[in-house]
């Protein structure tokens, strides 16, 4: 398989009044084409920063991409300017992305037709009939029942099932080469999360499509994605195909969230303690304080890079590499 | 919509009827009386209290107000709005020459601060903490805070008397002669425009900035539209509904403003005709004109209503 995209090194912060946060630590990873894979965490472990940092939708200032790469197609996406007609014509065309909020995410004053159709105007320069009937063919595709009216109703008119359908049709009318689903089922009823799950899955395997997963659900990824990375704190703490993460598991935070991933008739086990701060510098493994095994060479040794452990899982957790070294 | 309207212009009615009557009554509380006014024109000459009761029963002045008012309002509502007391001219013929003063001065001032405002926000949001931002905002609070009257005068003396640009007073209708309307209009629409343009910009500003920050905004980014198109097809419209709700109140600022403009530019307009007319206590001119200029504000504010639903398509009217 071909690789799409190459982040490395990725760090973004966010100056506030308390100071700067970090909320993306020097990230890399690789998507191949047609590929699905996770990106699981907790809130705020700079999972959604992450992926919009790819396409400079952070809001900046305050936010600012420190360093790193986001190599598409041979070109760097942070390289290109924030408003620039390059990333631009990247932007909806080659990467689409689905956003959270099903219910803020559409312009209320225009209608679908217009939201839509303006994609496919912008990108592929369609005429606006065509591009009108192109949405309505697509809108069918996404299971919006009687799409021939539907497309002229305004947001407020759609429940939020229905407002993400609209999204997920409008993330592939160009038929792009990745997308970004950015916790995109989340705020949806578990019914109908199960439901765009499923046609989200169905039409990137129709179109041959990457998907990247952001999700703080275990059992989703498990489900739909080949590869998963763990983020913690801002970084990558692990990665690996589904069976490497559910079957060696290294990192002991990936081994908290499996044991929190509710089963029927079995206690939770939280992980005990709360994320850190993500203010200031840190060189030190930001799951020491909530880690259960911990040895002392964690408040001695920085992480560094991942360590590779075979195949495709690796592992930022020192105990391993400590462990393998002795 | 059709139901809608139709309660609204009901409730115009009923507001327009309301503040006739407050403003029938307060005239006639003020101290003066229009018939002493009148007979104190005419110097030298003395009257015997028979005429002035004569006078008095002849505008019906000596029945109660109640009656009064009946008497006016029916006439009113026939289209009639009498004579005046003091000068005998014929008031709807009066203001039919007034009135498209008032209105080419102050729908010019509204449609400048109606268009200017909401540029000069746009840009300032969009250059948010540049030069242009800080200029934009300096001038938006001069704007808002300068008296209207201060500004007129510095303008008659710069402009008017030192320079020479423009004339320092009166008024043509563009129709009658066309440069000089323009160049006699500048000033007073200067001033008139004023607050509107800047408390527009000010207000366009920060709900732009506030929209910009929208999640939609983020998913026209992310579908790959230029910067232009975001601001104009998805964050203008969404950030004028505010600025929609200010322009009802700018109209009642443009109609009060033309008061202090057409008195300090000398304009034969509505809001001259009003002050003279108040100074002469001169009753049926001033119910004239105060009704008018409420019919003025209640329509504007039933269009501004009316408006929303266009900008905003979650509002129903029913």
């Amino acid at each position: 398989m071909d690789e799409l995209l190459r982040v490395e090194n990725l760090h973004t912060v966010f100056r506030t009044d308390r100071g700067v946060v970090h909320a993306v630590r020097d990230i890399s990873y690789e998507i191949n084409e047609s590929e699905i894979i996770g990106l699981v965490g907790e809130s705020g472990c700079g999972k959604s920063i992450s992926q919009m940092s790819v396409l400079q939708l952070i809001p900046t200032p305050p936010g600012k991409i420190v360093s790193g790469k986001a190599l598409f197609d041979g070109v760097d996406l942070l390289k290109l300017g924030k408003h620039s007609d390059e990333l631009s014509g990247i932007r909806g065309e080659k990467i689409s992305m689905i956003f959270q909020e099903p219910m803020t995410s559409l312009n209320p004053a225009m209608t679908i037709a217009k939201q839509m159709s303006e994609v496919l105007i912008v990108h592929l320069n369609t005429q606006k009939r065509e591009a009108r009937e192109r949405c309505v063919d697509m809108l069918a595709q996404v299971g919006i029942p009687d799409p021939g009216n539907r497309i002229d109703d305004y947001p407020h008119q759609l429940s939020g099932g229905m407002r993400q359908r609209v999204m997920v049709g409008m993330a592939m009318l160009c038929n792009p080469k990745l997308i970004i689903a950015d916790e995109a089922t989340t705020a949806l009823d578990a019914t109908i999360q199960a439901q765009l799950l499923e046609l989200m899955y169905e039409m990137v395997r129709r179109y041959k499509t990457a998907l990247v997963l952001v999700t703080h659900n275990l059992g989703v990824v498990a489900r739909y994605a080949q590869r998963i990375n763990v983020m913690y704190a801002g970084r990558i703490v692990e990665s690996g195909t589904v069976r490497e993460i559910w079957n060696e598991t290294a990192h002991p935070y990936t081994k908290g969230l499996l044991k929190c991933m509710p089963k029927l008739g079995t206690a939770l086990t939280p992980i005990h303690g709360k994320p850190p701060s993500l203010i200031g510098e840190s060189v030190l493994c930001p799951f020491r304080p909530r880690c259960e095994e911990r040895i002392a060479l964690c408040d001695e040794l920085p992480v560094g890079a991942p360590t590779h452990l075979g195949g495709s899982h690796s592992t930022a957790c020192i105990r391993v590499t400590e462990g393998k070294g002795l | 919509m059709v139901a809608y309207i139709v309660r609204r212009m009901l409730h115009a009615c009923v507001v327009v009827l309301l503040v006739s009557i407050l403003i029938f009554i307060i005239i006639r509380l003020l101290p003066g009386d229009p018939i002493i006014m009148l007979l104190n024109q005419s110097t030298g000459v003395s009257f015997t209290a028979e005429q002035i009761e004569d006078l008095r029963h002849q505008f019906g002045l000596d029945k109660p107000i109640p009656v009064q008012y009946k008497d006016w309002i029916l006439d009113v509502l026939r289209g009639d709005f009498g004579i005046s007391i003091i000068n005998r001219y014929n008031i709807g013929a009066e203001i039919a020459k007034k009135l498209p003063v008032t209105l080419c001065l102050g729908l010019t001032s509204f449609v400048i601060g109606l268009i200017i405002g909401p540029i000069l926000g746009v840009i300032s949001a969009v250059r948010r903490g540049k030069a242009v931002d800080t200029l934009v905002t300096i001038a938006a609070n001069i704007g808002i805070t300068a008296p209207q009257f201060w500004v007129g005068i510095l303008l008659i003396f710069l402009f008017g008397l030192k320079l020479g640009w423009l004339p320092i007073y009166g008024y043509t209708l563009p129709w009658e002669d066309f440069v000089m309307s323009v160049k006699q209009s500048v000033m007073p629409v200067v001033v008139l425009a004023m607050f509107p343009v800047a408390s527009s910009a000010r207000q366009m500003r920060s709900s732009m900035i506030e929209v910009m920050h929208e999640d939609y905004i983020r998913t026209a980014w992310a579908k790959g539209l230029k910067e232009k198109a975001v601001i104009i097809r998805h964050a203008v419209k969404n950030s004028l509904i505010p600025v929609v709700t200010l322009q009802g109140l700018l109209l009642r600022n443009i109609v009060g403003g033309s008061v202090i403009v057409e008195t300090v530019f000398v304009i034969p307009g509505m809001g001259k005709f009003m002050i003279d007319s108040m100074l002469a206590h001169d009753y049926t001119v001033v119910q004239a004109c105060a009704f008018i200029m409420i019919l003025v504000v209640v329509i504007s504010n039933l269009i501004v209503d009316l408006s929303y639903g266009w900008l905003d398509p979650r509002i129903r009217y029913d």
